[in-house]
């Protein structure tokens, strides 16, 4: 026992400090790490979106103000990628919530080689996210991909389907990429949240004469409901800000039908030469996912589960 | 426990340790602009899978340093898709890392009007301006300015199956793009599903092609001096309009429209179609035996014309630029120079055309490809530049989005093209 | 039954013992003993949850067998229509070339330091997001202190921040520090992403074990740090591994930051190789295809492996918030 060693050998007696300089030495470091890096490029970004930085234009960069914002809250495509972003994190949030909730059911059930799905379900998620963007841009190829052969040999569609060029069905496959990955995540989670379920409930209630769907809807979604919650929160700011497999996958495109508003950022300050609305849209970006967290919170405390 | 807490603090200082090894061999490889005692060195940013391998680009930069000892370079080769992108962010946010950039032919305009790349029309020697041929400059050239100095050099050629020709009982190729059209409907007929398959994904390479055909209906300009549109009307509107027609009539697979220039080498490699329009490149790979079902049967030829137009091509060729940020202009331009005539010598033939119109009549280099050479020397009198002007990105990528509305039935050419033309003074701000 | 909302409390709130509780194995509760009837109910319900099983296999492990079919495959059986499943060459040329070959547009090479360069780059970030993070998490655990609740939030805040908003502000700072195309400006800036995972992790996590030993070691005359370091730290073992590994996942998947500050051989990531492969004229998918397995492999062994500590970590961190 650690303890008994200690008293054989104690160490030296050291002058206590008081709490709050010994709390401050502990998280200096770490502040140190977090907000050096972060703090400083905010500012400068803060600083660059206050003027009209443009590439085309050098040299001549005159103070606007709060005009970068105003252009871009006003501006059409920006409200456009904005609701690919809002779409984007709806349907798959919604999507990897239900399978995931189905998964974790299914691995929760007592059958022969359960160890089997319960270790392969997290290689989706554990797959580095370019990959898996690569990976399905390969699979929903026009000409060549896996997928059109599948619909195709099984019937589902007479030709091949160029899918990551429609603009109706782009976002579909890049949607699909993503709950791919996350959706294991998900399951994961509310796996344990299942096995924290006492066991007897569900006895009781079958005594009762409760199906299987009764039970789902008044025992198991409302003890759930913290862990999805917490879920959904985790979900939801990740999806709002997603970059990686969009601009992997289609860029942005076809015809903007994927331009979420990450990419819409990127592509104004590194395509549009506008760094000072560049600099405006990330933090407009960054403000909107502050207030989803906020709200987030604020429901967590309402249901009364764990602080933060 | 104890002996655990012992283990892992060995751990700890051999994984510091490491770390730190690792740390100062990184950092030490960073690169350095400019080191003491009067050598230069220059930093450099080219292109991945050009013209040239790593490995010759290598050999090419180890010569300029035995020639000019106390210049090193300091060269990186990214992707193709990276390099705007990593100029436009080391020019502006780095504050002026290199001092030679690779230029693409559509980007003259945007770079100087950023003041990245500097005028160096004054300063190429004569025997590059009577040397390299008339059409390679335009890819450097800037309201009558030369901002580069022309290094790959490539076009789009008629490439065709001989084998599936003869069968439809063609002599020759088309030299119109009528002819094509008729061409392809005789091919239909012996039973090829698509006789012609393009690179028309909505990209760049949409653009290049809808280029070559827009001059050959007789529209070079796509906006006018006073920067109305041009591309809605004419030459432009015809192209897109005979691009819809080849479609509709089956002779155009609909799969081009998410195809590739790869694409569209390994569908002709795999003996789907009869014709298709390439770089150069293409040819190689079309022939190589080990790679193609149809090698040797794909032969090249210029591209069509229509009308009083023999032929055209899109100039996709590439300069090498001096930034307007490098301390040592003169040993820039030294470079770039020396890289656009050594590389003549080390020319590899079968990825890019020389620029410099005596190897064209070099046997040594033409004897590997005479027909490609043929070709080219009649291409080369009708090369056209996509667009320089300073917005010709936006302007791009309204367009793709433009084509493939009406190629999909979308909209109606004239719809589309009037809708960008439309957007036009938006870009122009 | 009560499930009312103080049920919830106490279910959700019982304390994360050590990850001994492992997910992937069967749970605690045992199966009723007695005989079950063989009814047409039971027999569907079994069918339907090992239908269930075999579809959710096929759709977790279909795309990712697709890929390794793709790497081995013969460039004419991957670009053929109808496409043939099973290709009818086999040739692992291409996973020869990507890990000892020589191409001449570097590619290959470039590949393999780029693996060099995500392992350095991840192990020493999760190095130093570990030993600062666990630091800071073992003061947020245990001290009050006037701004705490600010300060975890302040940590928290950061990861919320989309790259895009940093990214040229940070690229012109390494220039300016000297930092570009080097190993050391991705550390930098992934150690501030990790860095507030690790501590909120670890906080959860340290929250678990009891004041108790901390107590008795002070009361043997350790400093904070010593109770810390002698103590706490053992017992955290299993905490540790588990966000050391998501830690390290973090860092190895990052792309956009190495995008823009990496330029050469010399510091550029697996993500960053993989997009080179990209071409200008278009994508070798059989060459992609290998690299892609490739570099995916550390993580997924990783996961595979030690999974029980990273679910264990995960769900730590989400259920105690």
């Amino acid at each position: 026992m650690t303890v008994d060693t200690l008293r054989r050998d104690p160490p030296k007696r050291s002058k206590p400090w008081p709490e709050t300089w010994v709390a401050a030495a502990f998280v200096a470091p770490a502040a140190l790490v977090i907000l050096l890096v972060v703090v400083v490029p905010l500012a400068r970004a803060a600083w660059m979106s206050l003027f009209d930085i443009e590439l085309t234009k050098p040299g001549v960069e005159p103070f606007v103000g709060l005009g970068n914002y105003i252009t871009q809250l006003t501006s059409a495509s920006f409200w456009d990628s904005v609701s690919k972003a809002f779409f984007f994190t709806v349907v798959t949030t919604a999507l990897e919530l239900s399978l995931g909730i189905g998964l974790a059911m299914l691995m929760d059930q007592p059958m022969r080689l359960r160890w089997v799905l319960r270790s392969l379900v997290i290689l989706p998620w554990a797959l580095p996210t370019i990959v898996n963007a690569l990976m399905w841009r390969w699979i929903d190829n026009a000409t060549y991909g896996s997928l059109n052969a599948l619909l195709t040999q099984v019937g589902f569609v007479h030709d091949y389907v160029p899918w990551l060029s429609q603009e109706t069905t782009a976002m579909w496959m890049v949607i699909i990429a993503d709950v791919w990955k996350m959706t294991p995540f998900c399951a994961i989670l509310i796996l344990a949240g299942l096995q924290g379920i006492d066991r007897e409930l569900f006895e009781a209630a079958r005594v009762d004469g409760a199906s299987t769907i009764q039970m789902f809807r008044h025992i198991i979604l409302p003890l759930l409901t913290p862990i999805i919650l917490i879920v959904l929160v985790l979900r939801t700011m990740e999806a709002f800000k997603v970059f990686d497999v969009i601009w992997i996958m289609t860029g942005g495109g076809p015809a903007s039908s994927t331009q979420t508003v990450a990419i819409y950022a990127y592509r104004t300050a590194y395509q549009g030469y506008d760094f000072g609305q560049g600099a405006a849209l990330g933090y407009i970006i960054a403000i909107a996912i502050m207030l989803l967290a906020a709200v987030y919170l604020w429901l967590l405390r309402r249901t009364g589960s764990t602080k933060s | 426990m104890t002996r655990f807490s012992a283990a892992r603090r060995g751990v700890a200082w051999r994984l510091l340790g490491t770390a730190t090894a690792a740390l100062l061999v990184a950092s030490a490889c960073s690169s350095s602009s400019g080191t003491p005692n009067n050598s230069i060195t220059l930093n450099v940013i080219l292109m991945k899978q050009a013209a040239y391998s790593d490995t010759d680009i290598k050999a090419m930069d180890d010569a300029f340093t035995k020639a000019n000892p106390n210049i090193t370079i300091n060269a990186e080769l990214v992707a193709y898709d990276s390099l705007h992108d990593k100029i436009v962010t080391a020019q502006v946010g780095g504050g002026g890392k290199y001092d030679v950039v690779l230029m693409d032919t559509p980007w003259p305009a945007e770079l100087v009007k950023a003041n990245i790349v500097t005028d160096i029309t004054s300063k190429i020697p004569a025997n590059f301006t009577s040397g390299v041929f008339d059409s390679a400059w335009t890819a450097a050239k800037y309201n009558g300015k030369i901002y580069g100095v022309p290094w790959i050099n490539d076009t789009k050629f008629f490439f065709y199956n001989k084998d599936m020709f003869s069968k439809a009982n063609i002599a020759a190729a088309p030299k119109t793009w009528d002819e094509v059209e008729a061409d392809a409907k005789a091919i239909k007929a012996t039973g090829v599903k698509y006789p012609i398959t393009a690179s028309w994904k909505q990209a760049e390479a949409v653009i290049c092609d809808w280029t070559q055909l827009a001059a050959a209906f007789g529209g070079s300009d796509f906006v006018d001096a006073s920067g109305k549109a041009l591309f809605n009307q004419g030459g432009g509107l015809a192209a897109l309009t005979f691009m819809k027609k080849l479609i509709d009539e089956g002779l155009v697979d609909p799969a081009s429209l998410s195809q590739t220039e790869d694409d569209v080498n390994s569908v002709m490699s795999a003996g789907q179609s009869a014709m298709a329009l390439n770089w150069t490149y293409g040819l190689a790979v079309m022939n190589d035996a080990t790679k193609s079902t149809v090698a040797g049967k794909i032969a090249v030829a210029p591209s069509p014309g229509e009308g009083s137009v023999t032929t055209t091509g899109v100039n996709g060729g590439m300069s090498l630029a001096v930034t307007t940020t490098t301390k040592h202009p003169d040993e820039a331009l030294q470079y770039a120079l020396f890289l656009a005539s050594e590389s003549s010598q080390e020319m590899d033939v079968a990825n890019a055309l020389p620029m410099w119109k005596a190897s064209f009549d070099n046997p040594t280099v033409t004897k590997g490809n005479p027909d490609l050479f043929e070709a080219a020397k009649i291409e080369f009198a009708g090369l056209v530049a996509r667009p320089v002007v300073p917005y010709y990105t936006k302007l791009s990528n309204a367009l793709q989005d433009a084509i493939q509305q009406a190629l999909l039935g979308k909209k109606t050419p004239q719809q589309a093209l009037d809708d960008v033309a439309a957007q036009l003074p938006t870009f122009q701000q | 039954m009560a499930t009312s909302a103080n049920g919830v409390d106490e279910v959700m709130n019982r304390p994360m013992t050590t990850p001994q509780r492992n997910l992937a194995s069967p749970t605690k509760a045992p199966l009723p003993r007695r005989r079950k009837p063989i009814t047409l109910r039971r027999v569907l319900r079994t069918l339907f949850v090992y239908a269930g099983m075999a579809i959710a296999l096929m759709v977790i492990l279909g795309p990712f067998a697709w890929l390794l079919i793709s790497s081995v495959a013969d460039k004419a059986d991957l670009l053929s229509r109808p496409l043939s499943w099973i290709p009818a060459h086999i040739s692992f040329d291409r996973f020869v070339d990507l890990t000892v070959g020589s191409s001449p547009d570097d590619s290959a090479q470039g590949f393999r330091s780029a693996l060099m360069n995500s392992m350095v780059i991840a192990s020493v970030t999760t190095f130093v997001g570990l030993s600062v993070g666990t630091v800071a998490a073992y003061a947020f655990s245990r001290f009050r202190f006037p701004g705490r609740g600010w300060m975890i939030l302040a940590f928290m805040a950061t990861t919320m921040l989309p790259p895009i908003a940093l990214l040229l502000p940070l690229y012109q700072i390494m220039s300016a520090l000297g930092l570009s195309d080097t190993p050391l400006a991705l550390i930098i800036i992934y150690s501030s992403f990790v860095t507030p995972y690790v501590v909120w992790l670890m906080r959860g996590y340290l929250d678990t074990i009891p004041r108790e030993l901390d107590d008795a070691a002070r009361v043997d005359g350790c400093s904070r740090l010593g109770a810390l370091w002698r103590v706490i730290l053992p017992v955290s073992r299993p905490g540790l591994l588990s966000t050391a590994l998501l830690a390290f996942l973090l860092a190895w998947d990052e792309f956009l930051y190495a995008l823009v500050i990496t330029q050469t051989n010399a510091s550029k990531t697996v993500p960053v190789a993989l997009n080179d492969f990209i071409g200008r004229y278009g994508v070798d998918f059989g060459r992609l295809a290998t690299g892609g397995v490739i570099a995916a492999i550390p993580p997924l062994i990783i996961a595979f492996v030690f999974q029980r500590y990273i679910v264990a970590g995960l769900t730590a961190g989400s259920v105690k918030g």
